[in-house]
């Protein structure tokens, strides 16, 4: 009998502790840092600097999020994940953020219970390959050996394009972009395929980058954003408006330069004043967030554009489809109010 | 009272109750961990389901021994997977016997310089993690063998290169049924002549070269068929072609370098076992064989081996299972084995953790356990006889 009641009682204890959980925020602030999941090492996006310290596009926007909900952008722990161990390590709770290149799809939003709360880069999947390989066209690959970075959409796109085109290879799948990098330069495939940001991050990386060439295809559509767990309502708002209010900071011509001095004066231009708490922005409460979470953000990280071309500049990648709706790319931003 | 007392003093029933009460923890137990797992995949809005096993698997394989396309479903891309498990198993095991008998026998030997090379093999594989082994033959592989263009061409048939070695491929003509009739001819022919010859040697002691002829038999007989049916094989010649070679027979770098990692490792603790068995057998055995005037070699395969036989052969069991299950490292060099169709890809393209998990431990639970019944099989068959 006391056996029995034991048993219920640990049951019941299980499921208590599965199923409330305590808001993300809270969670947050109680321990003073933000977790957050980042790549396993690429440059530009997240790989650790000279002194050993995370830095890049993925990472700076985990320093924007730590910004807004603790106000010190410093107070971030990085969790690395692989392309297979991020969605387990986010649902397992390592982090509050997945922000790891990681593309939006329908399964992935809806089968895995997961939450994308915006696209923070629009890339696609190319090709990289040895100039000295005469390719000038992912159409020229017949019987290539083709490296893949595994635990992405990669495989996937690579499989239908090639098919699609009639078009014979051989698939040689690696677990991370530092070992499928080591099997390109040994020459064990003809060609890389990953994210196009990803082969220039890689190609910046070797030793003589003019020896090798992206091919102008891009096969895939690969809109890359940050994602957390599903059920957290307030906290997926709370993410997703820290990304936009980094673009709308663009728009807006606010910069960590000039971000305290446009926030100590009445602009003309209200929006500005209403996402720099100068006018009141209904429903922030809401948010748990302080009146200064998006001078935090602009002032220690910078707006989206600041944080682009600090950290994807370097690798020659242009703005493209990433610039704001009004320069000619996809970012269009809800209007702060 | 003293009833409860007299229940616990009898040895017999106590034992019954100690056993029911570990039986009863370890239950409550296991209800605990799937009743935890339940809860948890409530509390993140995911189900348990196995439907995804039949969806389109969508992605490619660069070897499979059954026919695979990327439209099939995850379900054959997991069997394509453990085809490729048992492939590198099978190759691994029969390379680590040989090597594994060969160096205990050898580590035996009364030459120094033999002895102590087989001595040192030993030491230095077997203590470099497995991992590491796999890592260097694959290293070596594809850093030391050039460029398909530039491929070591052994006659202008064989072929190697970074990106594997390629063989010619035969490919059967009309005709060649006569080939394999006559080589089913000679096997049974073999089988006769072993067991007549058997017969004899234990009513007469005469023996014959029985090995000797059957092996002649055995080759000579199908080679005869094949000249006088006109030679219906012909040998489809690996060739350069755009990228890489097209046609013949392939074995991948990532193949290779498993296989070799694998025997090469597993034959150092063969090795070790062998020697231990054949030391096991009491020197007494030797020198009455040797006495009777044996060969060296006639003392060995008549009255050491199967004797040793005995203790060689249950740990001999763990360390073939010990390879089918390292082989699941195979996921570091890339080679497409179960652990990285099922349990890696699939796994990712479908988000189903727990699923692919579960599927990948059964799996590989029965294949150990089948090759642990086949080797008990074989350990009853050769275990000293009870007279």
């Amino acid at each position: 009998m006391k056996t029995k009641m034991l048993l219920a009682g640990v049951t019941a204890g299980v499921m208590f502790a599965g199923s409330v959980l305590a808001s993300t925020l809270d969670d947050v602030r109680a321990r003073g840092k933000l977790n957050c999941i980042i790549n396993t090492g690429l440059a530009g996006f997240a790989a650790p600097d000279d002194k050993g310290n995370w830095t890049g596009f993925d990472v700076d926007f985990c320093k924007a999020v730590a910004a807004a909900t603790l106000g010190d952008a410093s107070k971030v722990n990085y969790t690395t994940a692989t392309g297979k161990t991020r969605f387990t390590k986010l649902a397992a709770g390592e982090g509050e953020i997945l922000s790891r290149n990681t593309t939006w799809t329908f399964s992935r939003d809806v089968d895995l219970s997961q939450t994308f709360i915006g696209v923070n880069y629009y890339d696609g999947q190319g090709f990289m390959v040895p100039k000295s390989l005469g390719v000038k066209s992912a159409k020229g690959l017949d019987g290539a050996s083709v490296c893949i970075q595994t635990g992405t959409t990669t495989e996937l796109n690579l499989a239908e394009y090639f098919k699609g085109n009639n078009i014979k290879y051989n698939p040689v799948p690696i677990e991370t972009n530092a070992e499928a990098q080591e099997l390109y330069k040994a020459g064990r495939c003809d060609v890389y395929t990953t994210d196009a940001s990803g082969l220039y991050a890689t190609m910046m990386s070797f030793d003589n980058p003019s020896d090798h060439m992206v091919l102008p295809e891009i096969v895939s559509k690969e809109p890359l954003g940050p994602v957390v767990r599903h059920g957290d309502d307030q906290w997926a708002d709370i993410v997703s408006w820290v990304l936009r209010a980094m673009m709308a900071a663009e728009e807006k011509g606010i910069t960590s330069k000039n971000v305290k001095e446009l926030a100590a004066k009445d602009n003309k231009d209200k929006e500005i004043n209403r996402l720099l708490g100068k006018d009141p922005l209904q429903g922030l409460s809401k948010l748990g967030l302080s009146p200064d979470w998006a001078v935090n953000v602009i002032s220690q990280v910078g707006n989206y554009q600041e944080s682009f071309e600090k950290h994807l500049f370097p690798l020659t990648i242009k703005r493209g489809m990433n610039a704001l709706y009004r320069d000619g790319g996809l970012h269009y931003i809800p209007p702060i109010k | 009272m003293t009833f409860f007392s007299n229940i616990w003093r009898n040895e017999k029933s106590r034992e019954i109750i100690v056993q029911i009460i570990v039986l009863f923890f370890l239950g409550w137990f296991i209800s605990w961990l799937v009743m935890n797992v339940n809860a948890n995949f409530e509390a993140l809005g995911k189900d348990i389901s196995f439907e995804f096993l039949f969806i389109p698997a969508g992605y490619d394989i660069n070897q499979y021994l059954i026919d695979y396309d990327s439209r099939d479903s995850h379900l054959r891309a997991g069997i394509v997977g453990l085809l490729n498990t048992g492939l590198v198993a099978f190759f691994g095991i029969i390379l680590a016997t040989v090597l594994g008998i060969a160096l205990g026998i050898i580590r035996l030997s009364k030459n120094w310089l033999a002895s102590k090379i087989a001595y040192w093999y030993v030491e230095f594989t077997r203590n470099v993690p497995i991992l590491l082994h796999i890592l260097l033959w694959h290293g070596i592989i594809i850093n030391t063998l050039p460029h398909p263009r530039k491929a070591i061409s052994l006659g202008d048939v064989t072929f190697l290169s970074n990106r594997g070695f390629y063989i010619p491929k035969p490919l059967a003509e009309s005709g060649i049924e006569l080939v394999y009739l006559f080589l089913v001819v000679a096997v049974i022919f073999s089988i006769l002549f072993a067991k007549y010859c058997k017969k004899k040697q234990d009513l007469t002691g005469i023996q014959y070269p029985v090995f000797l002829i059957n092996f002649s038999v055995i080759c000579f007989l199908p080679l005869i068929a094949f000249f006088l049916s006109g030679m219906p094989v012909s040998l489809e010649i690996p060739a350069l072609k755009g990228f890489n070679f097209r046609g013949g027979m392939h074995m991948s770098p990532e193949l290779a370098a498993l296989t070799f990692a694998l025997g090469i490792y597993t034959a150092a603790f063969i090795a070790e076992i062998v020697r231990a068995g054949i030391l096991a057998i009491d020197k007494g055995q030797r020198e009455a064989a040797e006495s009777i005037g044996l060969k060296p070699s006639k003392v060995m395969n008549l009255v050491i081996l199967p004797q040793a036989r005995r203790v060689i052969i249950p740990p001999l069991t763990s360390q073939y299972l010990n390879l089918t299950k390292n082989s699941s490292l195979a996921i570091a060099i890339g080679y497409m084995d179960l652990v990285a169709t099922l349990g890696g890809i699939s796994l990712n393209q479908t988000g189903r953790e727990m699923e692919t998990m579960l599927i990948v431990m059964l799996i590989y639970l029965s294949v150990s356990l089948s090759i642990s019944a086949l080797m008990n099989w074989y350990n009853s068959k050769v275990k000293l006889v009870g007279r």
